[in-house]
């Protein structure tokens, strides 16, 4: 893999939630490279929308570092996304919301072009080209968001990042308040954009059988911790961490075999009082006593890494 | 009266039937149908799924079952539920129904339970004012629908407010509380759309358990496919209003035959497909009032023939129990070749 274009190194994210902290993100290794997408999967309250907000700077780190192109993203707070981080943009969830009502469309994509120096007829000819480049005419520069449907919304949002030039995306959750085939419509134009522009992209969804078709790599987090990670196709054919398991099993296939998915009993526990050890043996299935005591970290197993000691230990001896 | 005629071939004596149902609502420019001449019916113990994008119809169908329409809307057809025809009820007659024999279950979880109100009251003043129990009877009936949805620890949560649950389990409660009058048919609409996927899957299982055990006719509504293969054992597909096809589900998902039913499965990211792009349909639904003459979908339709533009297609059926409303049915070749060895 070339050099990661972004890298997360044991990331945490902490809140203040009535006098006491709570950590959402605990020790997050992530890397990045252009060309690649990283999906990013989980049941909500894993702590994977904190993760992204972090990694663009909207969120103070607790510990560890984020690094864009060699350079420290920190907390921007209420500061200007300085110059050598504009090539790190965000595409948020709610297209409805991401979009200022009250300005037409060429001038919110145009904006992009202008802190990057350039002029304003500058940055309404390049909205033009961004706004055919996502599937939209190029007359849309004249309108206003409310005059688009949700997946046209999304790519206008799209078109937005896409004027800084950016080398890396994070999407969190770009296609979750979209219709089926609107999902469809942006999952493959995120696809395509990695390509052509040479982005990296990570993909937040709670929705796995995308991330499944767009993603190079995935991680699933639980909890704030990276429970399995690797190659899509390696941990989506064989998943090793009872967590991904039963993230697998619950998904309805449409085949019409009528077999109903499979449920995982319990919740995401509150991430104010993370169970002791592995933070997932509430919930799991093959749980013993050793996993109450022993904290669970990533170690590589049959070409990918998973932090589970009892399916390390049974696969240690086949390989 | 075709679609008529097949439906009641298949489930006869059902407990809801909805016979050519329009709904026509008034707009700036005028009414326009929302729902156009739809047929469906579904017995106790059944499982029936009523799939398509937004504004395809869906919700309007579903309201119209309780009598929730927008002022002013206009409903010409029929749903008869046990025999009651539901359209010539008063409102004060309807009210009886509602939540006694007709429940819904709404996508968001959030805002169908008050957030002021202790669960505990809200499962058990519709127990008192339907069924006339007294209130520890309510009470202890409600701790057991609690135990039903399986949500732990009943008693602490009847005296708990909808925010001190996750959404998962304000799913179940919200279902609790549909149940809680003992209905016999439960509407859900989109009921899993907000939730995560391990989730999904316990809700799922859930409304399939109170199917077999309870006997009651459940109508899912949603886009999603594959939560309509796990439950449902007959599908309608709707596109602007009107239905495009109908039919058992496992023959529906596996063989589908009108172009939007295969459109829409294919927009879908099936978990065993690997690699090949999603393919979405192109373009999108048309919306109220702007609906094209014709086959609404011609516009969108990659098989469209020049008559489709003109000729309305009426739902017809082209085997026991399976409705389809695409005369050139342009399908059925690629289903008889897809079938030989």
């Amino acid at each position: 893999m070339s050099e990661p274009v972004l890298q997360l190194s044991d990331v945490a994210v902490e809140y203040g939630r009535g006098g006491e902290r709570v950590r959402a993100v605990d020790g997050v290794d992530l890397a990045v490279a252009r060309g690649e997408v990283v999906g990013l999967v989980g049941e909500s309250g894993c702590g994977k929308s904190t993760l992204a907000r972090a990694a663009v700077g909207l969120e103070p780190l607790a510990a560890g570092r984020v690094t864009f192109e060699g350079h420290n993203v920190t907390h921007l707070g209420r500061r200007r996304r300085p110059a050598y981080l504009r090539g790190l943009q965000m595409v948020f969830q709610d297209p409805y919301e991401s979009l200022n009502p009250r300005r037409k469309v060429g001038e919110l994509i145009a904006d992009g072009v202008l802190l990057g120096g350039g002029t304003r007829r500058d940055g309404l000819r390049r909205a033009a080209e961004l706004l055919e480049r996502v599937g939209l005419p190029e007359t849309a520069v004249g309108s206003y968001p409310h005059e688009f449907s949700g997946g046209q919304r999304q790519r206008i949002a799209i078109a937005r990042t896409l004027a800084t030039r950016p080398s890396c995306l994070i999407a969190d959750e770009p296609i979750s308040a979209l219709d089926a085939s609107a999902q469809a419509h942006i999952a493959n134009l995120l696809g395509e954009l990695v390509g052509d522009a040479d982005l990296g992209l990570v993909l937040v969804s709670h929705d796995l059988s995308v991330v499944r078709r767009v993603a190079d790599r995935v991680a699933v987090m639980y909890l704030g911790r990276i429970v399995e990670i690797g190659d899509t196709n390696t941990v989506w054919a064989s998943p090793r961490h009872p967590y991904t398991e039963a993230l697998v099993a619950a998904i309805p296939r449409a085949d019409g075999a009528g077999v109903l998915p499979v449920d995982l009993p319990g919740d995401v526990p509150d991430p104010a009082n993370p169970p002791d050890g592995c933070r997932f043996h509430p919930r799991c299935p093959i749980a013993e006593e050793s996993c109450r005591e022993h904290d669970q970290r990533l170690a590589p197993v049959a070409g990918r890494e998973i932090a589970c000691h009892i399916r390390s230990r049974s696969a240690a001896p086949a390989r | 009266m075709t679609p008529d005629t097949a439906t009641s071939d298949t489930v006869t004596g059902a407990l809801l039937r909805v016979d050519r149902l329009s709904v026509a609502l008034p707009t700036r420019s005028g009414y326009h149908k929302a729902v156009d001449d739809v047929s469906f019916a579904v017995d106790a113990g059944e499982v029936l799924g009523i799939a398509g994008e937004s504004g395809s119809g869906k919700t309007i169908t579903a309201l119209s079952l309780f009598g929730l329409l927008p002022h002013g809307a206009r409903v010409t057809g029929s749903i008869r539920l046990d025999g009651t025809e539901l359209t010539e009820l008063t409102t004060k007659q309807l009210r009886a129904i509602r939540g006694r024999q007709i429940a819904m279950v709404s996508q968001d979880p959030a805002t169908a339970l008050h957030p002021i109100v202790p669960i505990g009251t809200q499962l058990t003043e519709h127990m008192r004012h339907h069924l006339g129990v007294s209130k520890a009877e309510a009470r202890s009936r409600a701790a057991d629908l609690l135990q039903t949805v399986r949500i732990p620890d009943p008693e602490r949560a009847l005296r708990s407010y909808a925010g001190q649950f996750s959404g998962g389990m304000r799913q179940r409660i919200a279902i609790a509380v549909a149940l809680a009058a003992e209905p016999r048919v439960l509407v859900a609409d989109e009921p899993t759309t907000a939730l995560d996927v391990t989730v999904q899957a316990g809700i799922l299982r859930l409304l399939d358990r109170l199917c077999r055990d309870r006997g009651l006719a459940v109508i899912v509504i949603t886009h999603d496919l594959g939560v309509m293969s796990a439950t449902a054992r007959r599908l309608c597909v709707m596109y602007a209003g009107r239905l495009a096809e109908a039919g058992p589900t496992s023959e529906l998902l596996a063989r589908p035959r009108h172009p939007y039913t295969r459109g829409l499965l294919d927009a879908l990211p099936h978990p065993e497909a690997t690699g090949a792009p999603l393919v979405p349909i192109g373009g999108s639904p048309p919306s109220l009032g702007r609906v094209p003459d014709g086959c609404p979908f011609h516009p969108r339709c990659r098989y469209a023939q020049p008559s489709c533009a003109t000729n309305r297609p009426e739902p017809e059926p082209i085997a026991p129990g399976h409705l389809l409303a695409c005369p050139p049915d342009p399908l059925r070749a690629a289903v008889s070749e897809r079938e030989a060895p």
